[in-house]
């Protein structure tokens, strides 16, 4: 098995992962899908400029062969906007579930009026209390 | 050529302004409020200034490349501004500037810590969106402008804001991981991220790759399909623009608009006539999803429970029909949809604002639609909505009908037009309906219920959305260099070479 098939399968598996915590129902998963998926996107990033072993990306006397500078350089504003984006998701997704009282991405609806209210407030407290 | 003269380097203040001004605004604002909101207002009057200056550069038609740091095109990085840019660059200033006005003068950019330098931001990641010639860069002002609608669209706070706002990051994460991959593999196949260059090279790809040039082509578009919320991923923008505040949902509707012009940007550009199995990779998609948005935009119009709500599915409804428009990627067709995105943009605008002026007024009734006590200024707000609505729906006498009808017109061209001329006078028709049902509940029927709530009336908020109803009635008053304006644009931005040959001077000068 050569490091190509190494790669791959790891972008595949971080992939198949982000997009199966993504879709869960909580955020503390959805945070973490989102995460894997940008680990995978970094790593196929990477990959774009084809894996080469044992060359530097940048000039020298020496060196007759290089790897491609770009995608590194990519990569490293893919790294820097995806952390940034995920520090924030996450302090949102903790305001949010203060906020509200539930962390669920998708589940309740906010409160229109009173009624709406009360009807969630039961809706959550029925979830709660099946909680171990 | 070394740009030497500052006419020179007007394609770059668009992205200087704000980049300077949501600085010294936050600097500001922590001490003087008054002096942020000047330096936020100046800002935003600069950049409508530079809009237009660039506008009268390019509309004799000379494509301005402008390379960052002086290096030459493919391999530095290019500002390309054409007639398209021009118009969306004055399109973005000008709802800047009635948002700005609006969120000022109801005092909404209060409410929160940070609204003057976010808004700035966001502007310069709209700025950018719309001048980089550089699929990479689109990508990283994809990203400030939404970084700073994050921020924007949680202004204010609350529970709803919160709630919408965890949908709305998500699912833009989830566009941004699919846009790298997007990028990845058009790099990974053509060596370039210069949208021009890229354009030339998807031709030389061998026959083995050209499976996964239509991967990545069909990738991209689906980003943008989800920035401009195309059905069937319209879903994260009903309650994100409902909750938004309502001076940041103004400005949001020129978000869709982002990714359709980045659309009109790349297809035509990168996936055109030369690039084999990519060619037109979304035509067969792009126009039935274009049709169910719109009747899922107008029928949510018909159907909605506020004001705000319902001027969010206007939003979809107008994108849709715009997008119909586009989806047949000829130059008149295009030239008619650009004329409409224009107004649709506007139309959004005022909808969105006349809304708010509702709900500041009705008290604890908000801009639901029902029937209320009575409240201030109830005729001239009355007045306002009915403008705002014929303009959203497309009837005479303001451009919305102008719009529909080139629309019209220029689909009579395509193989499906039935179809779409069927689509777009139904869902007319059900929108028309819809905005009747909600300005009767609101603005004619009333309930006897005193309600102390209600705040005492200023009439500084009608302001911003008159300007915003006037502009619409400039538009049509002005519709024919509007629309020759559109035109030329169109079939510019169909022409590939046309660019090409600007951003990477082949052996010229």
């Amino acid at each position: 098995m050569n490091y190509e098939f190494l790669m791959a399968s790891a972008i595949g598996v971080l992939v198949a992962g982000g997009i199966y915590l993504a879709l869960r129902a909580r955020t503390f998963q959805v945070v973490l899908g989102l995460t894997l998926l940008s680990y995978a996107v970094n790593l196929f990033l990477f990959a774009s400029g084809r894996l080469v072993l044992n060359r530097p990306p940048i000039w020298d006397k020496a060196v007759a062969e290089y790897t491609d500078p770009l995608p590194q350089a990519l990569v490293l504003t893919a790294i820097v906007i995806t952390f940034g984006m995920t520090a924030f998701v996450v302090i949102l997704a903790l305001r949010s579930f203060l906020e509200t009282g539930s962390d669920h991405v998708d589940g309740d609806t906010v409160p229109c009026d009173a009624q709406d209210a009360i009807a969630d407030g039961d809706a959550n407290a029925d979830r709660g209390a099946n909680q171990p | 050529m070394t740009p030497t003269t500052f006419i020179d380097h007007l394609p770059i203040l668009p992205l200087a302004i704000p980049a300077l001004a949501a600085p010294f605004a936050l600097l500001a604002m922590r001490r003087r409020q008054g002096l942020g909101i000047a330096i936020s207002l100046v800002s935003c009057l600069a950049m409508l200034g530079t809009a237009l200056a660039l506008m009268a550069r390019v509309s004799d038609g000379t494509i301005l490349a402008y390379e960052l740091g002086d290096w030459p095109a493919p391999f530095g990085i290019v500002l390309v501004a054409d007639r398209l840019a021009a118009m969306m660059l004055v399109l973005a200033a000008t709802l800047a500037l009635i948002a700005l006005l609006h969120a000022v003068l109801t005092r909404a950019d209060r409410k929160g810590w940070h609204f003057h330098p976010l808004f700035q931001f966001q502007l310069m990641g709209l700025n950018g969106a719309f001048l980089t010639g550089d699929l990479f860069n689109l990508f990283v002002f994809f990203e400030v402008l939404l970084i700073a609608s994050y921020g924007l669209m949680l202004h204010g706070q609350g529970p709803a804001r919160l709630k919408a706002g965890v949908q709305y990051v998500v699912i833009n994460l989830v566009g941004s991981s699919v846009f790298l991959i997007a990028l990845g593999l058009l790099y990974a196949l053509t060596g370039t991220l210069n949208m021009a260059d890229m354009g030339l090279r998807v031709a030389a790809i061998a026959p083995e790759d050209q499976g996964l040039l239509r991967i990545a082509a069909l990738l991209l578009v689906s980003v943008f399909a989800l920035k401009a919320a195309v059905a069937p991923l319209h879903l994260w923008l009903m309650r994100t623009y409902a909750v938004s505040t309502p001076a940041v949902a103004a400005l949001f509707a020129i978000m869709t608009k982002v990714g359709v012009y980045s659309l009109i940007r790349v297809v035509p550009q990168v996936f055109g006539d030369g690039a084999g199995a990519a060619a037109w990779v979304p035509a067969p998609y792009l126009f039935p999803a274009a049709m169910v948005s719109a009747a899922i935009g107008f029928a949510g119009v018909f159907a909605a429970r506020s004001m705000a709500e319902q001027a969010a599915y206007a939003v979809i409804g107008s994108t849709g029909t715009l997008l119909i428009a586009v989806a047949g990627w000829q130059a008149e067709s295009l030239g008619a949809g650009l004329y409409y995105l224009m107004h649709s943009t506007l139309a959004a605008a005022a909808l969105f604002l006349v809304a708010d002026v509702v709900a500041r007024r009705r008290g604890s009734f908000g801009d639901k639609a029902a029937p209320g006590p009575d409240f201030a200024d109830r005729s001239i707000v009355g007045l306002m909505f009915m403008a705002a609505a014929i303009a959203a729906t497309g009837l005479p006498p303001l451009s919305g009908f102008i719009g529909k009808l080139l629309i019209l017109k220029s689909l009579t061209a395509l193989p499906d037009w039935g179809w779409a001329w069927g689509v777009i006078l139904t869902t007319t028709f059900i929108g028309v309906i819809g905005f009747a049902r909600v300005g009767s509940a609101v603005f004619w029927k009333r309930t006897d219920q005193a309600d102390a709530t209600a705040p005492a009336a200023s009439r500084a908020d009608l302001a911003a959305p008159i300007i915003a109803l006037a502009l619409l009635a400039a538009l049509s008053a002005g519709a024919g260099w509007a629309s020759a304006y559109a035109n030329a644009a169109a079939a510019q931005v169909l022409d590939p070479a046309l660019s090409a040959a600007a951003v990477l001077r082949e052996g010229a000068q």
